[in-house]
């Protein structure tokens, strides 16, 4: 390893990257642009779903029902509607989620001890928000119902209900329920990835392509020292964009952040080592940059993004894709990230995460200095 | 280190990309400080032969020692004291020219407190000087040449090798590069260029024609244009041109024919009698003839007379 070729390809690597308006954007505002993209724009939770109602009872018992609904945080009454037709076009169009009727003769079966029907209509074209929904409906109603009755028994003389169980729930790590505080960690691993792999990706093929490595690797500069010129102006991005990504994070999204910040470090040091020996690894055999590209976007930002439990919990996934998943870098580093930021889990107890990410580190550094040989053909 | 002044040893060397035979068993040694000319058409396996040269490709099988280095077994050393300028530039074109020039000082592990003067003198020699700051990308053909050049030589090599270095050039820049050929070569640096430009291989020291993956002659320009010329070279000016090419591929005496410019050049057993007998024979033919005389070969007809020989399908050479 000698120092003086060492330099000279960094240096030139980080003039490549200063004067491609293409690889300073992803750089430099990639990060901050992906962190408030899934910050602001994906919310896992519902909150202020669009309802349409339809009262056609229109008495005090309906309004109260009604009020229910409005002072939960779940729902908005976006319109008091006055027929079917205008309900079932707001399902269509999107203005509601949910429809609620209330039955012409609510209040008179509601006084004669009911039961009474409340009719709730939803759109599924999301299943997802569709379930919640219903579930939130059935908890505004079950709530009303039960306080009906109390207040049915209590007119009556009757005692308390009994009721044998309840729970209290207490969460902890994200207390608040907030998927960005479980979302926005895992943001890091995108930024790595995209950094790591996806840039390195193209520098070994964009230089086969160009003809430039014919005349590299026709100076003693080895093999060795060409993998890590070009992989260290690229670290060095990478850990900065840990930095103000975390910053972001912490200070904008108000995420919690209990680990220390050399863990944090060490974790995405050792990721993104993996990501860019990876992206290396992808160039060299690629050979040309659409198809290194092409490669790095299914072997590794894929991946990160529907495998690696950052937006998706592994857990709920099928059998066969959890164990797939065991193969992805990203799924520790994602653990790990979350691990970090949520809990504070020092570093020791993180083998899990950080033992397969070494492991990948080891294989891919052999990996690539066995692909890239100084030779044309 | 090798002590011996011969810088390029070639033995017996092959080299195969599958069934194809790209250098067949060529045999050659330069001596230092020469221009070494290596000339063929284009596939000739030119390319090839440097490319091994420089250990940037493994020869199938045969020897090549460079500056003193077997070039299989030992290419880092090899590299270390060559310089090499591909067929394609390339150079980085969104560097600036010193920034290209820092580069290669780098790579070539210029000792740092020589740095600056070597990328001066390559500056200079490159007549550069004052154009540090251009992206290279945006200098003409000849001046992205000439700083490829300077690269390759900032280490200050023994042996350079370029690989039709003035393709692609205007004849005043190729004109003004390979002054800087002989500049070098002056300096003791042996230069190994390979061209398929005639009239460049006229200012080899040497030069090996390679045709088919094969050296088909070696020697000074002029010992090819005696050596190599099978018979004596007749140029014949008549009207009009194709019929009397046509026609005389059957003439008797006639070794070759091929259409140089407005005229023809004839390879003939002997001059004297062929030029009545020539003559005669395109008459006969309503060919009108204004003059036939013989002439010293140029390097073309002796490659053309070469080739043909070693390749029959191509005895009508017509030359554009």
């Amino acid at each position: 390893m000698n120092p003086n070729r060492l330099a000279a390809i960094a240096t030139k690597e980080i003039i490549h990257i200063r004067r491609d308006v293409r690889s300073l954007i992803i750089v430099v505002l990639m990060p901050a642009i992906l962190v408030l993209l899934f910050g602001y724009g994906v919310s896992l939770d519902l909150k202020h779903l669009p309802v349409y109602v339809f009262d056609r009872n229109g008495t005090q018992a309906s309004q109260d029902l009604l009020k229910r609904f409005q002072s939960s945080n779940y729902f908005r009454i976006a319109k008091v509607a006055n027929s079917y037709p205008e309900l079932a076009q707001a399902i269509d169009s999107g203005k509601a989620t949910l429809a609620i009727i209330i039955p012409h003769d609510f209040s008179e079966r509601l006084h004669d001890g009911g039961p009474v029907e409340i009719q709730a209509i939803v759109d599924a074209s999301d299943d997802n928000t569709a379930n919640l929904a219903v579930g939130y409906a059935q908890g505004v109603l079950q709530g009303y119902s039960s306080d009906l009755q109390v207040e049915w028994r209590e007119r009556r003389g009757l005692p308390r209900q009994f009721v044998p169980l309840s729970t209290e729930v207490r969460t902890w790590f994200n207390e608040d329920l907030e998927s960005s505080a479980f979302i926005v960690p895992g943001v890091l691993a995108l930024v790595m990835t995209v950094i790591g792999a996806f840039l390195t990706s193209l520098t070994v093929a964009r230089e086969w392509e160009r003809g430039t490595m014919e005349q590299l690797i026709s100076t003693p500069v080895t093999a060795l020292e060409i993998m890590l010129g070009k992989l260290l102006p690229y670290f060095v991005i990478g850990m900065v964009d840990v930095g103000l990504s975390t910053a972001l994070a912490v200070y904008w999204f108000r995420i919690p952040f209990r680990g220390t910040i050399a863990t944090l470090f060490l974790s995405s040091a050792l990721f993104l080592i993996v990501m860019l020996l990876l992206g290396f690894f992808i160039s060299v055999i690629a050979k040309t940059q659409l198809a290194a590209s092409q490669i790095a976007l299914i072997v590794t930002f894929l991946p990160a993004f529907l495998l690696s439990g950052f937006l998706f919990a592994i857990e709920q996934m099928p059998v066969f894709i959890q164990y797939v998943t065991r193969v992805l870098p990203a799924r520790y580093y994602v653990s790990a990230l979350k691990n970090i930021f949520l809990k504070g889990t020092p570093v020791e107890m993180l083998y899990a995460d950080l033992l397969p990410l070494a492991v990948f580190a080891l294989v891919l550094v052999l990996l690539a200095t066995r692909a890239f040989k100084k030779k044309l053909a | 280190m090798n002590h011996d002044a011969r810088s390029v040893v070639v033995e017996e060397l092959v080299k195969r990309f599958g069934d194809f035979t790209a250098v067949d068993h060529i045999n050659l040694e330069t001596r230092k400080g020469e221009i070494f000319g290596f000339l063929g058409p284009n596939g000739a396996g030119k390319s090839t032969t440097i490319r091994m040269l420089c250990g940037l490709l493994t020869p199938t099988s045969g020897r090549a020692i460079v500056a003193g280095y077997d070039v299989a077994h030992d290419p880092e050393s090899v590299r270390q004291n060559i310089g090499y300028m591909s067929q394609r530039f390339s150079l980085y074109n969104d560097l600036r020219v010193i920034e290209n020039l820092r580069l290669f000082a780098g790579l070539y592990d210029v000792p740092r407190s020589l740095v600056e003067e070597r990328i001066a003198w390559a500056l200079e020699m490159a007549n550069l000087r004052g154009q540090e700051k251009l992206i290279t990308g945006t200098l003409p053909g000849g001046w992205k040449q000439r700083l490829a050049l300077g690269c390759a030589l900032l280490h200050r090599p023994t042996i350079i090798f370029l690989d039709e270095p003035t393709s692609g050039v205007d004849p005043i820049s190729r004109r003004q590069f390979w002054d800087l050929i002989h500049r070098m070569s002056g300096e003791g640096v042996t230069v190994f260029v390979t061209t398929h430009y005639m009239e460049e291989a006229e200012y080899c020291n040497r030069l090996a024609m390679i045709y088919r993956g094969s050296m088909v002659a070696l020697g000074t320009p002029t010992e090819l244009k005696h050596k190599y010329m099978k018979g004596e070279l007749l140029l014949v000016e008549c009207e009009p041109l194709g019929p009397a090419v046509e026609a005389l591929g059957s003439a008797p005496d006639v070794v070759d024919a091929a259409v140089f410019g407005n005229a023809l050049h004839l390879v003939v057993g002997n001059a004297e009698t062929a030029i009545p007998a020539i003559t005669e024979f395109l008459r006969k033919r309503e060919i009108n003839v204004t003059d036939v005389e013989k002439i010293q070969p140029s390097l073309e007809d002796v490659f053309v007379s070469l080739t043909s020989e070693h390749d029959p399908s191509r005895n009508l050479a017509v030359q554009a």
